[in-house]
């Protein structure tokens, strides 16, 4: 065979990214020299992307455990009790790579993935959400003095990972019922798709990736293997851009939507029949993966035969074939005899289910191809035995942040115009053109789809339960400070979770980072690490997985650090659920603040809100600035709040609640507005907080612990009792009109629109500049 | 009285057709696999939305060779009920059991939102217990339900009162901005002749349950009901009492 006569050297290891020490290691293992499929296994599994080398040091670190907590990090999802029986299973992972070198396919097979995680644990999924990044879109702000061949691609990046996202979801038939979007120059190079599963299972049915039972068989499932994705997890994921990336593009993965739906039906109805031990999606590192690591996680080792492999291509090398990344494949244990029941339920469905090897005593992967062993592994140090790197850590030689600061506008200044400027900017602009191609009501559980609540809503049929789901996470302040900026992301996804009435119950997290080789990059990872384990601890969110992507560098430039928290809320009555669009002329509106009442922050000076804002996006959008340094981030203020909201929606005394982010208050009531259902507007009238106060910072300041609710005018005193019991600081602000949009500040009108002129040029900015 | 959901692979809005006249109307109902010629006794026939076979070759092009099929179109010439709901009205297209066909989106790309449409005649199973002109509120969700037909074709819609469903405004009016699809005269669902086929793209069994937004589409299902319980009473089993319906 022309293959087996590969002689394996350094050099090739290199080429395989192995380093020298870790092919010394390989040699160590085996006490021998691999094979060229051994080779290509060990530099799967021992990829970056497979093994966590460079973030398991620091990932222990994360709070994982909790009375809620069914299974933590390690499996193909995390698992929490949400009551009467029932589990969630639920995953965030990113597919960067292949969506900058092929948007639509890279986007809708990271759909793909997330999924078979979810339903390889016996859940039905239920809901995807999707937090995307990328480079700027349009070239009007002195933000985005980006060239226009520059925003030509990011809109195409755009166009294309949106298509494919709602090609993969729309026909698997799962909502995708939320999401985020934002835009810096770092991403033009390395845009950011992270893909959200949610799924429900009754807790007697979950599944497993451990193999028992020597001499049961394993089953091969789904789609035939082919040449597609080879290498897709070690060298397009584990490796910087370089000029020659659009050459890696036969390493992308194709995506078969309607052949996954099918092997979602026919894995759970085959689960039904009691006749599968263990069960693991074949994602990153394909057959590799999912023999090692089943073997590993249950002590044994497991034999293929990969004669026995279905293939759409002929002449496939063992090597090929273990290393291939074809979409839409599992790869099962069965129960030795009963195998029959569970290859009659996927001939059913029209799809293969093959018997390709058997779990043996031995430990080992034994992989044979014609009458050849083409491999011969302990599964446990593929799976549980790549090197550990404690790579060197360094804060940036030069702080950041230390760029020109925004400048205010003159004290008379009508702000009317640069708020149409912020409303208009890509980031804070409706998403209608995005959400309106996925669908988001399939299943007919979404209570709260896109748009209108701070998390998606999803009922759980059958019980009076339902499920909040956000995904949050802002780069520029992870940039400007890590460790705060973490601790942020967090915090909000928490406080949206309890703006609709959920508690928040666990959380999953994508860590998106440049090359873990730079000292300033391991940095920031460990600075996020801490800032996220430090406001999950603070705000008793568990988390149960997820997802490491390094390498997110084009020609040396790193993308900022860009954490993705994904927070799960559970609601005990799913009647609660709470939107954000202003319900009923004459409401009255608050501000909640949890930091009001107790701050132990001291008196804000001018020099330091001049700092705070300069981080903001309104300073992004209106003078391309992103400096200075996020807002401090109170937890037991956002502690305070959560249990707040909570108490009132519990007691249904609110018709809307939206938490102040991006954009700050102003953005936050418009929004209230522009959702509501029939044209409704408001007016704000706030006082100067203190002597030093700008009327830009109290507009479009984003600091957190805040949210903007509104009431009929009779709960007032309801409301002010429950502010003061839980300790948070309530403020009467205005009143929901028909009449023009007004902010008045310190005595002064500082916006005065008509709300339609706002809603549309909030509405329509993101479709003009896709479509023009 | 029961009705029938077939299941074709691909299709995905066959467990909220299901959840609809179960839990909601409460009448007894079954899923019926694509690869049987049994239609479960079903009395009204429902073809849900979803990808049938992935919509591969072309929309509903290969769904139509279902097995179930031939036993759809038997019971379709017997005068049983047969609703297409989005995914299901393009197979009903494609099989030729309703006429006309679907073009692409105008804009070219899938839209999922709540649209408003005017009920356009209530002579049929599917809207008898709606009022003429009554403006529902049900979401869409597709890329290809741009309904087309020939001059002469849409003049027997006309003529025949098939049209059942026009996208409107909220209040009834006609306009562009108010059909989402570029649909020809706003069509949003037709029935056949014999008035015992219709096919709609927007989704009344999402719009069943007012949690979800509005419950509108109700009055699809309950149509059924009460057209099926009162042809139990009389004993009749024509699809039509005027003239028009013998025209076979």
């Amino acid at each position: 065979m022309l293959e087996t006569e590969i002689k394996v050297t350094p050099e090739l290891a290199a080429e395989h990214g192995l380093s020298a020490e870790e092919y010394a290691r390989v040699i160590k293992i085996l006490g021998r020299e691999p094979s060229i499929t051994e080779l290509g296994i060990f530099s799967v599994m021992w990829s970056e992307h497979c093994s966590y080398k460079s973030s398991r040091v620091h990932l222990c670190r994360l709070p994982t455990k909790a009375p809620q907590v069914i299974q933590g990090p390690g499996e193909n999802a995390g698992v929490v009790d949400i009551g009467e029986g029932l589990c969630a299973a639920f995953k965030i992972e990113s597919h960067n790579h292949p969506s900058y070198v092929e948007p639509f396919q890279g986007a809708a097979t990271g759909v793909g993935g997330i999924l078979r995680d979810v339903f390889t644990m016996g859940a039905r999924p239920i809901a995807v959400l999707d937090a995307l990044r990328f480079g700027p879109i349009n070239g009007a702000s002195a933000a985005a003095a980006s060239p226009a061949n520059i925003t030509a691609k990011n809109r195409h990046i755009l166009d294309g990972v949106v298509g494919g996202i709602a090609f993969y979801g729309n026909c698997f038939g799962v909502p995708t019922v939320g999401g985020d979007v934002a835009f810096a120059p770092c991403y033009s190079g390395n845009p950011l798709v992270n893909a959200l599963a949610l799924g429900i299972a009754r807790r007697e049915e979950l599944f497993f990736a451990r193999a028992r039972g020597t001499g049961n068989p394993v089953l091969y499932v789904g789609a035939k293997t082919g040449r597609d994705g080879i290498h897709g997890a070690s060298l397009l994921a584990s490796a910087e851009f370089t000029e020659q990336s659009q050459q890696k593009r036969p390493n992308v993965q194709v995506g078969d939507p309607f052949l996954e739906k099918l092997l979602l039906e026919a894995c759970l109805e085959a689960m039904h029949t009691g006749a599968i031990v263990a069960i693991q999606d074949m994602g990153a590192a394909g057959l590799t993966s999912t023999s090692c690591e089943m073997a590993s996680r249950g002590g044994v080792g497991i034999e293929l035969n990969l004669d026995l492999v279905p293939q759409r291509e002929t002449g496939m090398t063992p090597y090929e074939m273990m290393l291939s990344e074809s979409q839409e494949r599992m790869l099962l244990v069965a129960q030795r005899g009963r195998e029959g029941e569970v290859i009659e339920v996927f001939a059913k469905w029209g799809l293969d289910a093959v018997e390709v090897g058997r779990v043996t005593a031995d430990g080992l992967l034994r992989v044979n191809w014609q009458e050849e062993t083409a491999a011969e592994i302990p599964a446990k140090a593929l799976a549980e035995e790549a090197p550990v790197y404690q790579r060197s850590l360094a804060p940036p030689s030069s702080a950041r942040g230390k760029g020109p600061l925004l400048q205010f506008a003159p004290d008379e200044t009508d702000l009317t115009e640069n708020f149409l400027r912020l409303l208009a900017w890509p980031a804070i602009a409706s998403k209608r053109w995005i959400f309106e191609q996925y669908d988001f009501m399939v299943r007919t559980n979404t209570l709260e789809g896109p748009g209108a609540g701070d998390a998606a809503v999803l009922r759980i049929k059958e019980t009076s339960r339902a499920l909040a789901l956000t995904v949050d996470g802002n780069g520029r302040w992870c940039w400007l400070a890590p460790r705060e900026g973490a601790r942020a992301a967090v915090a909000e996804a928490a406080r949206n979770v309890a703006c609709v009435g959920a508690r928040p119950w666990a959380a999953t997290n994508c860590l998106n980072f440049g090359n873990p080789e730079k000292p300033e990059v391991m940095w920031e990872f460990s600075e996020c690490v801490d800032g996220i384990a430090e406001a999950c601890s603070a705000l008793n969110i568990p988390i149960t997985g997820g997802n490491v992507s390094f390498y997110n560098d084009t020609l040396g430039q790193s993308i900022y650090p860009t954490p993705v928290l994904g927070v799960l809320g559970l609601l005990q009555d799913a009647s609660r659920a709470l939107g954000l669009a202003f319900r009923n002329e004459g409401d009255t509106i608050f501000l909640l603040d949890g930091s009001a009442e107790q701050s132990s922050a001291g008196p804000a000076s001018s020099a330091n809100s001049q700092r705070e804002l300069s981080s903001s996006e309104y300073a992004f959008a209106l003078q391309g600035i992103a400096a200075g340094a996020p807002p401090t981030v109170d937890l037991a203020a956002e502690q305070r709040l959560i249990e707040l909201l909570l108490a009132l929606t519990a007691k249904g005394l609110l018709h809307s609640a939206h938490d102040v982010s991006d954009g700050g208050l102003a953005v936050t009531v418009a929004e209230s507005c522009f959702a509501s259902k029939d044209g409704l507007s408001a007016e704000i009238i706030l006082a100067q907080s203190d002597p030093t106060e700008k009327a830009e910072i109290a507009l479009f300041g984003e600091r957190g612990a805040r949210a903007i609710v509104s009431c009929a005018p009779d709960a007032l005193a309801a409301l002010r009792e429950s502010a003061r019991q839980y300790g948070v600081g309530l403020q009467a602000i205005g009143r929901v009109t028909r009449n023009a949009f007004r902010i008045q500040w310190n005595g002064r009108t500082v916006i005065d629109s008509p709300c339609d002129r706002l809603r549309d040029t909030w509405a329509g900015s993101l479709k003009s500049l896709m479509t023009s | 009285m029961k009705f029938g959901v077939v299941v074709f692979p691909g299709s995905n809005c066959d467990d909220d057709s299901y959840h609809v006249i179960n839990k909601v109307l409460g009448q007894p109902v079954e899923f019926i696999w694509h690869q049987s010629a049994d239609l479960a006794g079903a009395d009204a026939i429902i073809l849900p939305g979803g990808f049938a076979f992935g919509d591969y070759l072309r929309i509903g092009a290969i769904a139509r060779f279902s097995p179930v099929m031939r036993s759809v179109e038997k019971f379709a010439k017997s005068g049983g009920l047969i609703l297409g709901i989005c995914n299901g009205f393009q197979i009903l297209l494609e099989a030729g059991l309703l006429p006309g066909a679907m073009l692409r989106n105008a804009g070219l790309r899938f839209r999922c939102l709540p649209v408003y449409i005017r009920v356009e005649t209530t002579d049929t199973p599917f809207t008898c217990a709606a009022k003429l002109g009554q403006v529902l509120e049900a979401p869409i969700a597709h890329s290809e339900g741009n309904y087309f037909c020939d001059a002469p074709t849409y003049a027997d819609l006309e003529r025949n009162n098939q049209i059942v469903f026009r996208y409107t405004t909220p209040d009834g009016r006609e306009n562009a901005a108010a059909n989402p699809n570029g649909s020809l005269a706003a069509i949003a669902g037709i029935c056949n002749r014999e008035r015992n086929i219709m096919g709609l793209m927007p989704h009344p069994e999402r719009a069943s349950e007012i949690e979800l937004g509005s419950a509108d589409g109700l009055v699809i299902f309950q149509s059924i009901v009460q057209w099926l319980s009162r042809r139990g009473e009389s004993g009749q089993h024509e699809t039509r009492t005027e003239p028009a319906a013998l025209r076979v």
